[in-house]
């Protein structure tokens, strides 16, 4: 019961977030030097009815906190617009934000997989032949910027070309089996997945280590190895739980990290995701699609945040107790 | 003294700081060092391959470096431009040749370069690009802009981030809840998202300085949510100490306590958050530029020379237009670990982690 109540009080406290980030970006977007309906009245194929029902949604005659009002009324209503060409941003947005998530997903998956293990190995191993490789693998993973290792592998695709470069599925897609679909589907993702998954890893696998050591060196653990027990219970069963409830507090981080990281490796990969879609808008100024991922972006960052603390709830006791204590 | 004897101590942290001193030397003396200037573009020569330095002459002695020109073509049966070397003659290189004129750190006009060849040599080390501009001496000259950024928005970023966490830690209640609301609000948007919006709304009439200035302001307001949230938690515990009650005994105004006794008691953590964010301001840049979003042509960063390097072709054919990226690799790689290293010293705890 004390678990429900407190998932609801973290919801709520959420929305104000969200009202303060809608008026913020809506503020930066809106008060640009640029006309939010440029591209629709260039683009023939739109009608002026369209137009107008546009001017009359968004209430481009008027001042701009009821602008921001009825912006706000439609977001809610889940009425978002349309982009410049024509289609309807909820479908355009619909379309893309499943592929962000897969790509985030699959990374964070697999760094947690592989970075725990390795920073717990790395903590035991400290100053050890192991350990030291592992930190320069490290440096060199946080220091490549994300672009340049895309292109580098964008580079590695086209001259040995065991990867399809460019998209998520190929042009024959819709043909293919399931089976064929999925192996088409990770063959397509495999590059991206490399580069978001080797930047993000090394952080990982370098805080895990910090706090692995840290609580290695705790008095609560030296005394476990002074009573006598054996080296894998010390470490499992006290140490490292102690050591990865940070991690998921981090979890969240990481979501917001790799989100951003994503765009650029999308970018490079003409990958079909959030990323590419809120630059491509933005390099057109394409309004209703700026403010409309943004505002997804947003969601998804702190509904990231939100999964981990829940998850942190289920895992710590301590913060269980507090929480309780608060209400 | 003895910060940088221990600093100095650490083999890699001496190493990082040996190289990002090259890289600055190079980047301060870029109009001395660079054979070309920034601008210099031969347009009959986009995408040359870098110059052959040759030691050893035809008749396999030892003799004075030199190099061929290239003489471009275009060769019917691969439909593509290559280039060939000039094989009738050599250019030697020289020391200290004539080159295009510049101003010596900006006072005194000269037209001596470090390097170079003699009577129309020329001397691509790294390639041209598309314009026939010589890379290397835009890696140079770019890298004032991508190596300056980072700390020109550290300046905005700190004053700002310790005041409002300062104000907000130190007065508490609801001060302290709208301020954080505030700032985890900007926190919640993800961070490049609002990057690359807040660069596309730049207007594109401006110059280039303009533009440099705003992109430094942009970086900077991304940054200083997460740092001024940090300093509010130290402040809070801070401003609970004997010496903090003892000036508000004496009857210090808030701001003088703020400014002179609570903000100094955070200062390791300062440098140390502000080696370890350098990296992410020269990414950030250069992600930017390489958006098309941040520094504009024809002014050279590092970002923006990469953004050649999308292109198909370009990656097989022309791989010296990858060389920004290596060296956006080395600067980030040598200040995280000059980062460590600092956080290392100061922070005592962070011994164990060692």
């Amino acid at each position: 019961m004390e678990f429900a109540k407190y998932i609801l009080k973290r919801c709520l406290q959420t929305i104000p977030l969200l009202i303060i980030v809608s008026i913020i970006s809506f503020f930066i977007i809106r008060l640009a030097p640029i006309d939010p309906l440029a591209e629709l009245r260039l683009n023939p194929s739109i009608s002026q009815e369209t137009l107008n029902k546009e001017i009359k949604r968004l209430n481009l005659d008027k001042p701009i906190y009821i602008q921001y009002f009825s912006w706000a009324k439609s977001f809610i209503k889940g009425d978002l617009g349309y982009t410049s060409a024509g289609e309807k941003v909820s479908t355009k947005l619909k379309e893309r934000i499943p592929n962000t998530l897969l790509l985030t997903v699959i990374v964070i998956f697999m760094t947690w997989i592989v970075g725990i293990p390795l920073g717990i190995f790395a903590a035991i191993k400290k100053g050890t032949v192991f350990d030291r490789i592992l930190t320069v693998i490290s440096s060199i993973g946080m220091a490549i910027p994300s672009f340049f290792f895309a292109i580098l592998m964008l580079m590695f695709a086209v001259k040995t070309g065991w990867f399809p470069v460019g998209g998520l599925t190929s042009y024959n897609y819709n043909e293919m089996s399931f089976i064929g679909k999925l192996i088409d589907l990770s063959r397509h993702l495999c590059l991206p997945v490399i580069v978001l998954f080797t930047i993000s890893l090394s952080g990982l696998q370098r805080q895990m280590r910090a706090n692995m050591l840290e609580v290695l060196d705790s008095d609560y653990i030296k005394f476990a190895r002074a009573k006598g027990l054996s080296e894998a219970k010390v470490i499992y069963k006290h140490a490292l739980r102690n050591a990865i409830n940070p991690m998921i507090t981090l979890l969240g981080f990481e979501f917001a990290g790799l989100l951003s990281g994503a765009a650029l490796t999308e970018y490079v990969f003409q990958y079909p995701g959030l990323g590419r879609l809120i630059l491509e808008a933005v390099m057109k100024s394409d309004i209703n699609l700026v403010m409309a991922s943004l505002m997804m972006g947003t969601i998804m960052l702190i509904l990231g945040n939100l999964i981990a603390d829940i998850l942190l709830m289920i895992t710590d006791p301590r913060v269980r107790k507090t929480s309780a204590e608060v209400q | 003294m003895e910060f940088i004897k221990k600093l100095f101590d650490d083999k890699f942290a001496k190493a990082a700081f040996l190289i990002l001193s090259i890289l600055y030397l190079l980047i301060i003396f870029a109009d001395f060092i660079a054979p070309y200037s920034s601008n210099y573009s031969n347009r009959e020569m986009s995408y040359a391959p870098p110059s052959q330095i040759y030691t050893i002459n035809e008749k396999g002695k030892l003799s004075r470096p030199y190099t061929y020109n290239y003489i471009r073509k275009y060769d019917p049966a691969l439909m593509q431009t290559v280039y060939k070397q000039d094989r009738c003659k050599k250019h030697y290189l020289r020391l200290l040749p004539k080159g295009e004129g510049y101003k010596f750190l900006g006072i005194i006009p000269t037209h001596r370069h470090l390097f170079g060849t003699n009577d129309g040599g020329q001397l691509y080390l790294l390639g041209t690009d598309i314009n026939g501009r010589d890379v290397f001496s835009r890696l140079l000259f770019g890298g004032r802009i991508s190596m300056t950024v980072g700390f020109l928005s550290l300046l905005i970023v700190f004053p700002i981030g310790l005041l409002y966490g300062g104000i907000s830690g130190y007065f508490g209640g609801i001060i302290d809840t709208l301020m954080m609301r505030f700032a985890e609000a900007i926190m919640a948007i993800p961070s490049f998202y609002l990057l690359i919006i807040l660069a596309a709304i730049l207007p594109s009439g401006m110059t280039s300085v303009q533009r440099f200035a705003l992109i430094v302001v942009i970086l900077a307001l991304i940054g200083w949510a997460g740092f001024a949230r940090v300093v509010r938690g130290m402040v809070l515990s801070i401003k609970q100490e004997d010496f903090v009650q003892a000036e508000k005994v004496i009857g210090a105004s808030t701001l003088r306590i703020i400014l002179k006794h609570i903000i100094p008691q955070t200062t390791s953590y300062v440098i140390i958050a502000m080696t370890l964010s350098v990296p992410s301001y020269i990414l950030a840049e250069s992600g930017l530029s390489f958006l098309g979003l941040g520094i504009q042509q024809p002014d050279a960063s590092w970002g923006n020379m990469l953004k050649e390097a999308q292109e198909f072709t370009n990656i097989l054919y022309r791989p010296w237009l990858l060389a920004p990226g290596g060296l956006i690799f080395i600067a980030v790689l040598s200040f995280n670990i000059l980062g460590d290293a600092i956080r290392d010293i100061l922070d005592p705890k962070g011994e164990v982690r060692r």
